[in-house]
């Protein structure tokens, strides 16, 4: 299943074990890396991937096994050791010092001093320069940090690693960071370009698109195990999925029993509009039904969506819940008509993550679980414990910050949180991303239960399989307004995508 | 009032924020404002010329300002590694009770005096960075501990009495002049202005402070020792505090457990109309030092247009108030 046209890896680890208290990280796993190649390191939450990068870069050092280098076995006892080695991690989250400038960011910890400490940046501006034309990025080394777009961050992270001269650079979830299509087509370009170079990636994701689009050979983890490795072009989703959660999935999408013609119209929005924000829309969302929302990133899918919890004034239009006009002129009138907003950006504006999972859950709920102002500490209980068991997070007990948890059960805070209120309507931004194949099955699984249970849905998502999978209906959007409004049987990828940039006899 | 001119011309340099001309313009304007008013009014009452525009008071301004500049290029850096330092107003007492203790009493030389005394600085700095950056508390907290204790330090060695010092050589560096015209003081900040300007400027160090401000974590994982960083940013602000605490006993004739009171409120003040970011990461010497000149413009003005005091604090705080919004609002459209 390996590619055999190249003779000798650049890296190899062996039997890689490590153990915390309580924990078998890693479990005897092998792994290699060939000259010039994008290897996908794939694997749920926890299945080891991270622990076997940090022990790659020096953070941890493994209980068993050997690091081989060409040829040569290696250890790393610090991150300068794999550093000097020519090993370098772009991390999840930037690091990088907004307030400086890109020069400075690049050779960080490796300046060229002189007398005095006297730095000479003119030497490392010259190196930065040839660096990012041999990219072929148009990037002023001399500008701050906080004037480039994410993905010119991302970029001069990677233009930092090649100033140390890695060979091996460690992508951890790379389009985390970036915000548009288009930043990603630029990655991709310069992912190409460092191939040329003869550089290895290591390249972490959850989007099986990304996996397909950028990687030659792809390695799964589980459980701290090797599982298996294949070319990326002689394997399946399907199977990839699979060799990830170690059960077959046909399909990680519930079986949708479809919405009967006559079931009655829970939400109705009639030509709502704001100006600059969306533009005149109408869509209906019947009980039981998921309506997903599909569009390219900036169409206004987001907007939308606020606009309906009243983050955003309605200037135009008129919205009903059940037969019944309502006026959302603010989130609390929005919530107090029985609608809920799962937002995009858990961490940001979801959750407080360094508070307990009962604060979490009951945030928004205090007035159901007091008396008279004062908290009932035996309701929120009830109210917490519920929804624990019915969304089936995997905690020990509502004390545990949310910071301990997967990103998986995060989101399952936030939908606990809004189901002890019994919403009429739930609005979902991006509700599966940067979890992991199990969980989203699980939280697909909670969707389609509370579809049945008469609850509709408004999905938005920039994962077109998903929208595919869980809609029973899918509006797109483009340019701030909902252009088309395709049936279960018409939705494909391509008739999403046509109406989604225009190309077709709407535009 | 060369400073303020100066800062503008930086607006240039990368490493400056956008908020700083919009800033500065606003400080520019109230100075000339000042200017004007004063100086037509003193033309109007007095005979004897621009009393406000003169030289001499021009050094009056900066003298009077000097000990605060010197505090607050300290309180600069601390500020852009996400700290404060409170107790510079106890270690401007305790320096001059330490200085004066030792020298009427113990009868050490005062070149021994003033080592001992900046020792002292650095030793404080260099205990209330250990505690920050070893403990991991809070530098609002840490110092203001150390404020206290410092403060009660001061009142214990002389028993709550000021100590009375009358040695001229001691006296010249508070009250003494340079080639008969530039106050000590003034020399001193400028000497210290200088270091401060090269250091932050041109320097590993420098960079290291401000990479540690922009983002700790990232200062960290590029081998910044974020460790000895943080002692050196407080060392460093302690020293400064000792050294006006020196300037401020020569200026008083005496070592008083009481002095500095506020100081360090003065010091934070100077940094923020100087367009430091209390939330760290950007604040520059030449910003801080036209803070502080302003604040001495203001002062001086008013006290020369016989505004009652009460008047002006009233004022001054709105000019604060004033410069905040406008430098909150250009880190606003910064980071839109």
């Amino acid at each position: 299943m390996t590619t055999a046209t190249q003779s000798q890896p650049i890296l190899e680890m062996r039997g890689i074990g490590k153990s915390f208290p309580g924990v078998k990280a890693l479990d005897g796993v092998d792994f290699s890396l060939y000259k010039g190649e994008v290897l996908a390191l794939m694997g749920e939450n926890g299945a080891g991937k991270s622990t076997l990068m940090k022990i790659l870069s020096g953070i941890y050092s493994p209980d068993a096994g050997q690091i081989i280098m060409d040829g040569e076995e290696v250890s790393f006892p610090d991150t300068n050791t794999a550093r000097d080695a020519g090993i370098s991690i772009i991390h999840q989250e930037l690091n990088l010092c907004e307030n400086l400038s890109v020069v400075a960011n690049v050779f960080l910890g490796r300046e060229n001093v002189r007398t005095c400490g006297y730095i000479n940046d003119r030497e490392a501006e010259d190196k930065t320069r040839a660096i990012l034309q041999s990219l072929e990025l148009d990037i002023d080394p001399r500008v701050p940090m906080r004037n480039l777009s994410p993905a010119q961050k991302q970029m001069v992270e990677i233009a930092k690693a090649i100033s140390q001269n890695a060979r091996i650079i460690v992508m951890d979830e790379p389009t985390s960071s970036l915000t548009a299509a288009e930043e990603e087509e630029v990655l991709y370009g310069l992912i190409e370009r460092l191939k040329a170079q003869d550089v290895s990636i290591i390249y972490i994701s959850h989007k099986m698109q990304e996996i397909y689009r950028a990687c030659n050979r792809v390695t799964v983890l589980r459980d701290g195990q090797y599982i298996g490795d294949s070319a990326v072009k002689d394997i399946s989703e399907d199977r990839l999925v699979e060799m990830m959660v170690g059960r077959s999935f046909d399909n990680i999408y519930p079986h949708a029993p479809g919405v009967p013609d006559d079931a009655p119209v829970v939400f109705e929005a009639k030509e709502v509009h704001s100006p600059g924000v969306v533009e005149p829309s109408s869509f209906t969302v019947r009980q039981g039904e998921i309506l997903g929302f599909a569009g390219l990133v900036g169409s206004g899918r987001t907007e939308m969506a606020k606009l309906i919890f009243g983050v955003y004034p309605l200037v135009g239009g008129s919205m009903s819940l059940n037969g019944e006009s309502i006026d959302a002129s603010s989130c609390s009138a929005a919530i107090n008509h029985g609608i809920a907003f799962v937002p995009e950006d858990r961490k940001l504006e979801g959750l407080s993550l360094d508070h307990s999972i009962t604060d979490n859950i009951s945030a928004s709920n205090y007035t159901q679980v007091s008396v008279r102002g004062v908290l009932k500490k035996k309701s929120v209980r009830e109210m917490v414990d519920q929804g624990i068991a019915r969304l089936r997070i995997k905690t020990p007990g509502g004390h545990v910050s949310a910071r301990a948890l997967s990103g998986g059960n995060q989101q399952k805070i936030i939908l606990a949180r809004w189901l002890s209120r019994k919403p009429k309507m739930i609005i979902l931004d991006e509700p599966t991303r940067g979890i992991d194949v199990g969980a989203k099955a699980e939280i697909y699984a909670i969707m389609r239960e509370l579809a049945a249970a008469g609850v509709a849905i408004i999905m938005i998502s920039s994962d077109l399989p998903e929208v595919l999978g869980m809609s029973d209906r899918v509006a797109v959007m483009r340019e701030k307004r909902l252009v088309a409004i395709l049936d279960r049987r018409e939705a494909t990828q391509e008739s999403i995508m046509t109406h989604a940039a225009g190309g077709s006899k709407h535009a | 009032m060369p400073e303020v001119t100066k800062s503008l011309d930086a607006a240039d340099s990368p490493s400056f924020k956008n908020g700083w001309s919009a800033l500065h313009i606003l400080i520019l304007l109230i100075a000339v404002g000042l200017f004007a008013v004063c100086d037509v009014m003193q033309y109007q009452n007095y005979t004897d010329g621009w009393v406000f525009l003169s030289a001499g008071n021009i050094l009056n301004i900066l003298n009077q300002v000097s000990t605060n500049a010197i505090i607050a290029f300290g309180m600069t850096l601390t500020i852009v590694i996400t700290g404060i330092d409170l107790s510079v107003g106890s270690v401007v007492a305790l320096s001059g009770v330490v200085l004066c203790t030792l020298f009427v009493d113990y009868g050490v030389s005062l070149p021994a005096c003033i080592g001992v005394v900046v020792a002292m600085g650095l030793g404080i700095g260099l205990l209330n960075g250990f505690i920050i950056a070893w403990f991991k508390i809070p530098a609002f907290v840490a110092t203001l501990v150390s404020m206290i204790v410092i403060r009660g330090a001061a009142l214990l060695i002389v028993d709550g009495v000021p100590i009375f010092n009358d040695d001229d050589t001691f006296l010249f560096l508070g009250n003494g002049l340079v080639a008969w015209t530039v106050p000590v003081p003034v020399v001193v900040m400028i000497l210290v202005a200088v270091v401060y300007f090269y250091l932050t400027k041109f320097t590993i160090w420098g960079r290291r402070i401000y990479a540690l401000g922009g983002n700790e974590e990232a200062a960290l994982l590029a081998g910044v020792n974020v460790f000895r960083t943080k002692l050196l940013v407080f060392a460093l602000c302690s020293v400064g505090a000792a050294v006006a605490g020196i300037i401020l006993a020569s200026r008083l004739g005496s070592g008083q457990p009481n002095a500095g009171d506020g100081y360090e409120l003065d010091a934070i003040t100077a940094c923020v109309v100087g367009g430091t970011n209390m939330n760290g990461g950007y604040g520059t010497i030449v910003g801080t030092m036209a803070g502080a000149v302003l604040i001495g413009l203001i002062n001086n003005g008013m006290n020369l247009l016989d505004i009652s005091p009460y008047w002006q604090l009233i004022m001054k705080g709105c000019i604060i108030l004033a410069a905040v919004i406008i430098d909150c609002n250009a880190n606003a459209t910064r980071t839109r």
